[in-house]
């Protein structure tokens, strides 16, 4: 059962309507309505802080309830009504990062059995990813232990031209695939790695920097010249993000009350109180010079000019925060070199509870093209008990297995490797046959 | 005519009176002393004490149930000042000894203990010339004044309750009267508490130094007189050579308690509940430690390398003991404004004395009991300096001020700014004035002589660089007219300007 139809509870919706029973319950009746027809869902119009829409929507029922409104305290409230009713599984998503912090002092705090701050998510999905250079996703899996990345093939890239076989010379790494244009192809010893090629790799997080960097043919030094546009509460938890680790950060913020919270908020920032598509500014405080530009303010048109902007006057880097999907690819294209999207970043949260319960971690690729994900292999797998080139060719196609932690180690499969019960597994999936491998695993 | 008059006077008198009255207990101080010193002046004491008694309740009359609100704080602060020095000043009349029974003379003397100045106008600071309970009363003028006579009344009386909290900012205003607890008046007593410990304290060690032999004529009457002056950075001595009297060990006995009479005392009261390092993290604490270091070690290298040298300390230039213990005593003393000697400065090069003038200008920091511009005014103005020049270079940068962490609206750093330059602007008018005056008269005065004699009082720093102001002269020369500007001075020193200021002013009165 969801509540709240916005950008993200239609995601969800979207994800789980094969397979599952879905419950949308929004108070807007007209976009009950058209919910209605264009997904297979039952949705109701109602408030869903009430127990009586609540029950309505069979609540008792529910195996879980995802409160995504737009507003926190509405969603916090859901669950808690939710509590009074039934025993089904709650995530309340928020935008304040206090809120989550207080639930995390007390899991289980409002009733709330998980809590998603899409900001934060967001914020920390641009600190990963611009953290490692070329790189368009970056997720982490097994606590850290286990890197995922995709990365963009530029045609002065070292690997350009290469086969995976050749560009292969790291201990532990994994090539998973590698997407051109709209094709997908996994990766083999002969699959040929070409200019504007996206290839997706699964390793120990040194393996991937160090490959990062070899695609990249920059040496990265750890501290950035980075610039946010626009003081939103994502911009200000990113920039929290990178002065934590010291990076050299300034952030430019048109509105002067905003420009004087953000200053307020973050000590070690250089903030900036102008319009971010004054070239003449942008040249007066040397823009230029900075490593990442990162788009983040309130409207998609607004980040996309931003960040074609600062191209334009020379930025290595920019990154656009886009909340509508549909215009995610459109943006690469015209020459923004990372897209992230909060709503894909939430969902990649949310849907992990609703697959199996070993699933750990989700990880979306190229707008669910494919996914990456970390399971608990269990005692009647198919992996089990043989060596993986035996166990692969069980599988169907389209599935990579990229990393194995056992016990707090990483252990890069090779075809002799033999998986044990109660090991994590990483493996990349092609969302088509993501039910069929997740039951075989 | 009270109709259109938009303070309630009723009430603000009325609290005035109470205040007046509950100050009458000190009285009971040299009442003691008079008894243990054969009953001399006693007369004058217990006279003192029912009159300034009778006048307060008198004034108490004028409202049974005062409810005062923020505005008539101002009032009820500057007046009770006024008051506590008009009737502190009666027992130097009625003793009758020496210049101080001029009433405007002791009116001065009286305002100089309170607003722990330590300016003085007596010709013969000895007890042989004055009785043990009027040199004591002078000496406790400065304790009562020193940690706010406000802030004692709100720890003692459960009255103050509830507008106390108003009535000690209008007394310590500066950035804040932080809350130590949610009772105001507990933070009262928190913070006379840490002041108590820290007198009795020096009192017990410079006792002590006299009773293992090492400073001969540190009696218990010097040890509890100078207790009384040291922790409110007052100054004033029973001694006419102040400090200068007592032996070397005394001398630096005085200079830690000096330092910490200029720390906020909230710090002081965090650091005897058991956390030390709030010090440490304080910034205002930091600049103020580091301006007496620096200061103190110029001031050393200066007076080693001149030829100082007066009868009464011996040649002073190239010795080292000397020139450190000069130098960093009156850098402490000075900087933050307590006007103690060691030694006649007056007899300084111009260079030394030339930092002796700017430590005029420190202060003590905001919650001490020293006066000056405060630490913290100048350190928020070199942190706005800093940030004027950078926005410079980058016009859009939005940089707000930040101290220990936290940001400064700025709202107060206008306040601070306008602070800072009223008090430059009260010191040259000071100065034009006590000039004007004296050229009126025909008085020879020396130019060093008005300077310090403007910043003196408006600091409450008491003695001046020049001849007459000197640690070893006294103000008794100046005119009458320019003593009351120095009142008037010593007043709104004390109470940092706004508070009396603003009852200057139309708006004050009307809506």
């Amino acid at each position: 059962m969801i509540v709240g139809a916005g950008a993200v509870g239609r995601t969800i919706a979207e994800n789980l309507a094969d397979g599952h029973d879905v419950i949308v319950v929004d108070q807007d009746e007209d976009i009950v309505e058209e919910l209605t027809y264009e997904h297979d869902v039952l949705s109701i119009a109602g408030d869903g802080t009430e127990l009586g829409t609540l029950r309505d929507a069979e609540v008792g029922e529910a195996d879980m309830v995802i409160a995504c409104t737009d507003s926190d305290e509405t969603n916090v409230v859901v669950c808690g009504a939710t509590k009074t009713e039934s025993d089904a599984f709650t995530i309340a998503r928020v935008r304040r990062r206090t809120l989550l912090e207080t639930w995390q002092g007390s899991e289980g705090a409002f009733g709330v059995d998980f809590m998603v701050c899409t900001d934060l998510l967001t914020a920390q999905a641009i600190f990963r990813i611009t953290g490692l250079p070329a790189a368009r996703d970056v997720d982490m899996f097994a606590g850290g232990l286990v890197r995922m990345a995709e990365f963009e093939i530029s045609p002065d890239s070292a690997v350009a031209g290469q086969t995976v076989q050749e560009a292969d010379r790291y201990d532990s790494l994994t090539f998973a695939a590698v997407f051109r244009d709209d094709e997908m192809l996994v990766a083999t010893g002969k699959t040929m790695i070409r200019d504007g090629d996206r290839i997706v790799v699964i390793g120990s997080p040194e393996s991937i920097t160090q490959f990062a960097n070899e695609v990249a043919g920059t040496i990265d030094n750890g501290s950035k010249d980075v610039v946010i546009v626009g003081a939103s509460e994502i911009g200000i938890q990113a920039a929290r993000e990178f002065e934590e680790h010291g990076h050299r950060l300034r952030m430019i913020e048109r509105d002067p009350e905003r420009a004087r919270e953000a200053a307020e908020d973050l000590p070690n920032t250089m903030v900036l109180q102008s319009d971010a598509t004054d070239t003449d500014f942008l040249k007066r405080e040397h823009i230029d010079e900075a490593d990442v530009l990162v788009a983040a303010l309130d409207s998609d048109e607004k980040n996309l000019l931003a960040a074609l902007l600062a191209h334009r006057v020379g930025v290595e880097r920019t990154v656009a925060v886009i909340e509508n999907v549909e215009y995610a690819a459109l943006f690469e294209t015209v020459g923004v070199d990372v897209v992230i999207n909060p709503r894909e970043e939430t969902a990649e949260e949310i849907v992990r509870f609703t697959r199996a319960a070993r699933t750990e971690k989700v990880a979306m690729l190229e707008h669910d093209r494919a996914e990456v994900i970390e399971i608990e292999v269990g005692p009647g797998s198919t992996l089990t008990g043989k060596p993986i080139a035996e166990a692969t060719n069980d599988l169907p196609d389209g599935v990579v297995i990229g990393a194995i932690s056992r016990g707090g180690d990483l252990i890069t499969p090779r075809g002799t490797t033999i998986v044990k019960p109660g090991d994590h597994v990483v493996v990349f999936v092609d969302a088509g046959i993501l039910d069929e491998v997740i039951d075989l695993l | 005519m009270y109709g259109y008059l938009r303070v309630d006077v009723r009430a603000g008198l009325s609290l005035v009176g109470t205040l007046t009255a509950a100050l009458s207990v000190a009285y009971v101080v040299p009442i003691v002393v008079a008894l243990t010193h054969g009953g001399e002046d006693l007369w004058v004491f217990v006279a003192t004490l029912v009159a300034t008694a009778a006048f307060g309740l008198s004034l108490r009359q004028l409202d049974p149930h005062p409810d005062p609100g923020a505005r008539e704080a101002f009032m009820v602060v500057a007046l009770t000042w006024l008051f506590a020095a008009v009737f502190g000043a009666l027992p130097y009349v009625l003793a009758g000894d020496g210049a101080i029974a001029q009433p405007v003379n002791a009116f001065f003397e009286s305002m100089s203990g309170f607003t722990t100045t330590g300016a003085t106008v007596m010709d013969n600071i000895s007890l042989d010339h004055h009785s043990h309970a009027v040199l004591m009363w002078r000496q406790l003028t400065q304790w009562l004044g020193g940690m706010g006579i406000i802030v004692l009344a709100v720890a003692i009386l459960s009255e103050m309750a509830v507008g106390g909290a108003q009535l000690m900012r209008a007394e310590t205003p500066g950035p804040g009267v932080s809350k130590l607890t949610p009772h105001i008046a507990r933070t009262a007593r928190a913070l006379w508490l840490a002041y108590v410990f820290f007198t009795v304290l020096f009192i017990v060690l410079l006792y002590a130094l006299q009773v293992l032999g090492f400073a001969e004529n540190m009696t218990l009457y010097n040890a509890i007189a100078h207790g009384f002056t040291t922790l409110p950075t007052g100054g004033f001595s029973p001694e006419a050579r102040s400090i200068e009297a007592f032996t070397p060990i005394v001398q630096w006995l005085f200079v830690p308690f000096l330092f910490i009479a200029g720390v906020n005392f909230v710090l002081w009261w965090y650091v005897l509940t058991g956390d030390p390092w709030s010090l440490l993290r304080d910034a205002e604490f930091r600049l103020y430690l580091g301006a007496v270091t620096v200061l103190s070690l110029v001031a050393t290298l200066v007076l080693f390398f001149s030829a100082l040298e007066t009868p009464e300390t011996g040649m002073v230039g190239g010795h080292i003991e000397r020139s450190l213990r000069y130098a960093v005593f009156q850098i402490t003393s000075i900087t933050n404004s307590t006007g103690y000697a060691n030694m006649d400065f007056d007899a300084w090069s111009g260079p030394a004395k030339g930092i002796l003038l700017f430590a005029m200008f420190v202060g003590g920091s905001t919650g001490s009991t020293g006066g000056g511009v405060k630490i913290l005014r100048w350190l928020v103005i070199l942190k706005t300096l800093r940030r004027e020049l950078f926005t410079t270079v980058h016009p859009e940068a939005v940089r707000p001020v930040r101290m220990n962490g936290r940001v400064l609206n700025e709202e107060a750093v206008r306040g601070i700014y306008a602070f800072t330059l009223l008090y430059i602007v009260l010191f040259f008018v000071g100065v034009a004035l006590l000039a004007a005056d004296a050229a009126r008269l025909g008085l020879d005065v020396s130019l060093l002589d008005v300077l310090s004699a403007s910043i003196a009082t408006l600091g409450n720093i008491g003695p001046g660089l020049g001849e007459v102001t000197g640690p070893m002269g006294g103000y008794g020369s100046f005119p009458t007219t320019s003593k009351f500007l120095m009142i008037l001075y010593m007043w709104i020193g004390r109470l940092e300007i706004f508070p009396v200021l603003v009852l200057l002013t139309k708006a004050y009165w009307r809506s």
